[in-house]
Formats: structure tokens, C-alpha cells, sequence
């Protein structure tokens, strides 16, 4: 569904000093500087999959986002979405793809959804009874019935964000970009809104490539992740491997039932969180079941948790050090 | 080959002729939902009316050519309407939009956001027929046999002549407001474009009390097609030789003008780095 072969992006920007002077010289003489947004990027998505695009800010995933959806320009390299040529921007392409940013809205402010509804219908030239009925399917699904009159200023965050979704799935397209689609919003609104997206790509087989700084939405959403950073792809493969390449251990976090008597911990693993009613262990995979049965038989427990470390924790130590490629391999 | 483009912009001719009345809707909706904004830009518009106080009272002492006092509260009744109707705000609309990056939603739409902007601003066409309708009235009683209102041919130039100056007036905007793509300062432009305007235009003065030399520069700019030439024309100061002569370089200004719309957009889109994250 979407191919992308040594993608480069180069902006070309104007660079200054701060201070008055700076700003009078730059009135005769600019200073340019290029910028790789994005170098030699490849990766492949196939039809129905659900994948993170991962990066710190800068990384350039909206850049890649954006060349994807058509709005910018690629300095080399091929990328098809759905067999179109994402810049040229035909009709066809523009109906078969969204692209929903966090940080901007299609919503018109001082007018109701519904009239912003109304609009895409016209746009995407939709026949009244296909919109009618996408459209009661995504107000009902997202809850949003009774905001529907209300002028989009008047509307929350979370709520004008899934007003956001009924807009930019009217017209059913099959590859959905989401950029940053829970940000700013509540932990529950995150939730209803992951929920939402996973429930969409089940049942319509959308094509889902996701930017989100919270882990929670990428852990939820995609069992596969693509990670890019300063513009060059340093991983391409399942999250969990990832995971479990970078942080091979898992955390045991042990509730007592009083307080454990000093040093008992030690012998079990790795102690990396503590307080009288509880601590947390950080234990090799392979070892976790001897740690469980020992922590069973020595110590006080009331109860017992094993997961997998925050995803958080291993992107941070991930884009701090360790690179990888696809599947865990080089780049070449 | 050419089958197949013939039938894609059939295609988006059909697609667009469907979308626009409930473009036009939604945009009426939206002039409405800005109706205080309206009234205030209305009222804004007071200019012609100062500059007929000025000219009546210099008129007071005798006619300045053709122009006695009733000629020119005619003149700035009719530049007070022409101003109304064919008034567009899409240069700050665009230049805010290429600048903080909400172009791109507007791109990603399949029908070109200039159509989606020219539905937007004529949505706002019978509310401001509403509010020139007792100007039309005070014009009438004041020039009622100057207006061609008995004469189906002057009055097809007449709406063709308003039709051609919103047309390039809108055309300029998204001219001036696509340099946004290129420049920080694509508004200033445009204040410099409204400084020439004012004068060329015939929106201060009639052109045909300007100098001989600057009423023939304006002869040869789009300025004067934009304002002076439609309310020349409404006012009866044309014939109809000459109007329909003039009526031909306005639509010759017009068709410059897209012609520049469409090569500076497909060139400011390369540009346009759907800037703001």
C-alpha cells in the first residue's frame, strides 16, 4: 500500500544571528543553510497494517508524513501510496487518503461540525446516502451526537478532536495518516480515542501510519514500528522485538504484606523502585520465573506483577545509544 | 492521451458544479456565524462617502468638467456599491493559511482551494446585495436616468464589468498572497498594491479629473478595471462602444491574471513547506 525508497528531503533555511545587527546585515546578505530532513529513507507498509512512526521531535516524521499525504515536494527518491505518486496529488489519491494532525484543525471554529461535515460531503462529492450513513456510523461510534450543533469553539479538546475523526473519515479513506491525534487530550480520551482507531482498521482495513509521542497509543496500536531519527531510519520491525533488544529484561513489582527484612531483595534481581509496600525488580526474561518462586517463598507478598519495561524508557535508552535497521540490522 | 485528459477535467468540472452550491451553503452559514464582523467592515467602508462630501463641496462653486455635484454623489454612490459587492479578504485569508501551515488541510482536499475560497467569499454576495440595496435606491433617485436600467445591453456590460472586477481583484489577492510561499511580507505587498489602487482606480478621485498622463497610465493597468471601470460604467459616463471596448481589456486583465494564479500556485505549492510542525 505504501512504498517509500530512498526518501530525501532537503529545506533550504534561512539562518541568523539574534540581535539588531544580525537582522540589518540579513537585510543584504542571507545565510542559507540545507537541512536533510529526512535522508535516504525506505520502509514498505502493506494494505490493513497498523504502524508507528517513531522519533524525537525534529526526527523528521512529519516531514515524512506530509510527503506521504502529498503536501510536500520529495528532493529524491520514489514513494507511492496506493499506486499514486503522493505529490502529484491526483483526485483519486486525495479521496483514498486522511491525514489528521494533532496540532491542526479542518474543523471551521465559530461554526458547528456538522456544517465542517457538510463541507467534506460537497469536497469529496459524497452521495447523500453513503454520507448519511458513514456519517451516523462515526457519530455513534465516537459519541459525538450531541455536539453536532454546538459551535466548534464551545467544544473540549477531546471532544473537538473526535469531530476531528468524523471529518476526516467521511469519506471512508483506505490509508489514514495520524499525526500526534491524542496530544494534549486526558488519559480516558486517549483511550477512547485508541480504541476507536484499532476498531476502524478492524473492521474497514484502513492502512494506519501513527506519530505519537505517547507510548501508550504506539504500544496499543502498532505492532510494528518504524523509527527514524535526524532523518535516517534506525529501526523497521516489531515493536516487541524491539523491545526486548533493548531492554531484554522484564519488571517484577512485588506488593508485601509487611515490610521485608533488609537485603532480602538483593538475591532477586536488579531493585530499581522501593518503598516499605512495594518494590520493583528489574529481571533477565530468562530468569523470571526463579525470581517469582523465590520472591513467593521468601518474602512477605500480598502481590505480584510481571510486565514488560515502559515503552518510554526503552525509546529513550533506544535514541540515546543503540542503533538499528530493519529488523534489527544495519542500515546499509 | 488527450481522451483521457479531456475526461478528467470533464470529470472535475462535474465534481466541482456538484460541490459548489453546498460550498456556497456552508459558506453562508460562516458569513453569517461573522455577521458582526460584516456589519463593522461595512461600516469601514466609509471612504467614498468622505471623498463625496469633499468633491460635492468643491462642486458647489461649478462643475469640474463633467462632474457637478449630482455627478459625483453618483460616482461615489456607485463606488460605494461596486466596493461592496466585489470586496475580497482572500489575501489575508491565504497569507495567514500558507503561513501557519492550515494551507495543508485545504490541499489535501480534492478540489483546489481557490474554488473553495472563491465559494466562500461569493457566499457573502446576498448579504452585502442586502446592505447596498437602499444605496441603490438614494443612486437611483439621484441618477435615475443615467442608470441603465432600460437598456439590456449596457446592463449585460454592466454585470459582466462587476463579475470581471471580482474576478481580478480575487485573482490579484491570490496573486500577492501566494508570495507568502516565497516572502515574510506578502501583505506589505499588497498595501502597496492598495496604495496604487487608490489612485489609479478612480477610488479617490475620478481618473478623468487626474492629470491627463496619470488617467493614461490608468488606461494601461488593471487598477482602473477593478473599481473606476464598473462604476463608470453603472453611472453612465461610458458609452456603450466604449464600454464594451474596456470591457474587453478587464477580461483581458482577468485571463492574465490566472494565467499567473495558476503557474505562481503549482510553483508556490513546491514551495510551500505546510510550514508549523
Amino acid at each position: 500500500m505504501i512504498h517509500v525508497s530512498s526518501l530525501s528531503k532537503i529545506y533550504r533555511v534561512h539562518k541568523r544571528p539574534p540581535g539588531l545587527w544580525a537582522a540589518v546585515r540579513s537585510l543584504v546578505h542571507r545565510n542559507y543553510e540545507n537541512v536533510h530532513a529526512l535522508a535516504e529513507v525506505s520502509f514498505h507498509i502493506a494494505p490493513g497494517e497498523r504502524v508507528g512512526f517513531l522519533g524525537p521531535n525534529g526526527a523528521g516524521k512529519t516531514t515524512a508524513l506530509k510527503i506521504l499525504s502529498g503536501l510536500l515536494y520529495p528532493t529524491t527518491g520514489k514513494v507511492t501510496v496506493g499506486g499514486y505518486t503522493p505529490h502529484e496529488r491526483r483526485v483519486e489519491f486525495l479521496r483514498s487518503i486522511t491525514l489528521v494532525m494533532g496540532q491542526k484543525q479542518q474543523l471551521m471554529w465559530d461554526l458547528p461540525p456538522s456544517e465542517t461535515f457538510a463541507m467534506n460531503r460537497a469536497l469529496f462529492d459524497l452521495p447523500k446516502r453513503e454520507a448519511d450513513a458513514i456519517q451516523n456510523e462515526l457519530v455513534e461510534l465516537l459519541q459525538v451526537g450531541p455536539l453536532l450543533g454546538k459551535p466548534c469553539r464551545q467544544l473540549s479538546l477531546g471532544e473537538r478532536m473526535k469531530c476531528e475523526l468524523v471529518a476526516a473519515l467521511l469519506h471512508r479513506p483506505k490509508v489514514l495518516f495520524l499525526d500526534e491525534p491524542t496530544i494534549g487530550l486526558d488519559v480516558s480520551m486517549q483511550a477512547q480515542l485508541r480504541d476507536f482507531i484499532r476498531r476502524h482498521n478492524e473492521a474497514t482495513g484502513a492502512t494506519i501510519l501513527l506519530t505519537s509521542h505517547y507510548m501508550a497509543d504506539v504500544a496499543a496500536l502498532c505492532p510494528r514500528v518504524v523509527v527514524i531519527d535526524k532523518g535516517h531510519l534506525i529501526y523497521d520491525g516489531d515493536l516487541k522485538t524491539l523491545a526486548r533488544r533493548i531492554r531484554p529484561e522484564k519488571r517484577i513489582t512485588l506488593h508485601f504484606a509487611s515490610v521485608p527484612a533488609p537485603g532480602s531483595l538483593d538475591r532477586l534481581g536488579n531493585c530499581v523502585a522501593r518503598s516499605d509496600s512495594q518494590a520493583t525488580l528489574s529481571v533477565p526474561a530468562a530468569q523470571v520465573t526463579d525470581a517469582v518462586r523465590a520472591a513467593l517463598d521468601q518474602l512477605p507478598i500480598a502481590d505480584i506483577s510481571v510486565e514488560d519495561p515502559p515503552l518510554e524508557e526503552i525509546m529513550r535508552e533506544f535514541l540515546g545509544g543503540e542503533r538499528l535497521g530493519a529488523e534489527g540490522k544495519t542500515p546499509t | 492521451m488527450r481522451r483521457l485528459l479531456a475526461s478528467r477535467a470533464f470529470g472535475s468540472v462535474r465534481r466541482l458544479l456538484r460541490a459548489y452550491p453546498g460550498l456556497l451553503r456552508v459558506g453562508l452559514a460562516d458569513m453569517l456565524a461573522y455577521r458582526a464582523e460584516f456589519l463593522v467592515w461595512i461600516l469601514s467602508m466609509n471612504m467614498p462617502l468622505v471623498m463625496m462630501a469633499l468633491w460635492t463641496a468643491v462642486a458647489a462653486d461649478g462643475p469640474m468638467g463633467r462632474f457637478g455635484q449630482r455627478e459625483f454623489v453618483a460616482y461615489y454612490l456607485g463606488m460605494l456599491i461596486v466596493r461592496i459587492l466585489t470586496g475580497s479578504w482572500l489575501v489575508w485569508e491565504l497569507t495567514m493559511e500558507i503561513r501557519r501551515g492550515t494551507l495543508a488541510i485545504r490541499l489535501l482536499r480534492p478540489i483546489h482551494p481557490l474554488w473553495a475560497f472563491s465559494a466562500m467569499q461569493l457566499a457573502a454576495v446576498p448579504l452585502r446585495a442586502l446592505v447596498i440595496s437602499p444605496l441603490i435606491v438614494v443612486l437611483y433617485w439621484v441618477a435615475g436616468a443615467r442608470l441603465p436600467t432600460h437598456d439590456p445591453e449596457r446592463l449585460a456590460i454592466l454585470f459582466a464589468s462587476i463579475v470581471g472586477a471580482w474576478l481580478l481583484l480575487f485573482l490579484v489577492m491570490a496573486v500577492i498572497g501566494m508570495l507568502a510561499a516565497y516572502v515574510e511580507s506578502a501583505l506589505s505587498v499588497f498595501d502597496l498594491w492598495l496604495g496604487a489602487q487608490a489612485i489609479l482606480s478612480g477610488f479617490l478621485v475620478p481618473l478623468e479629473l487626474m492629470p491627463a498622463w496619470v488617467a493614461r497610465l490608468a488606461r494601461v493597468l488593471p487598477f482602473r478595471y477593478i473599481l473606476g471601470f464598473p462604476v463608470e460604467t453603472l453611472i453612465g459616463l461610458e458609452s456603450d462602444a466604449v464600454a464594451l471596448h474596456e470591457l474587453g481589456i478587464q477580461w483581458l486583465f482577468v485571463t492574465g491574471a490566472l494565467a499567473m494564479t495558476m503557474l505562481l500556485w503549482r510553483k508556490a505549492l513546491r514551495r510551500f513547506a505546510a510550514f508549523g510542525g
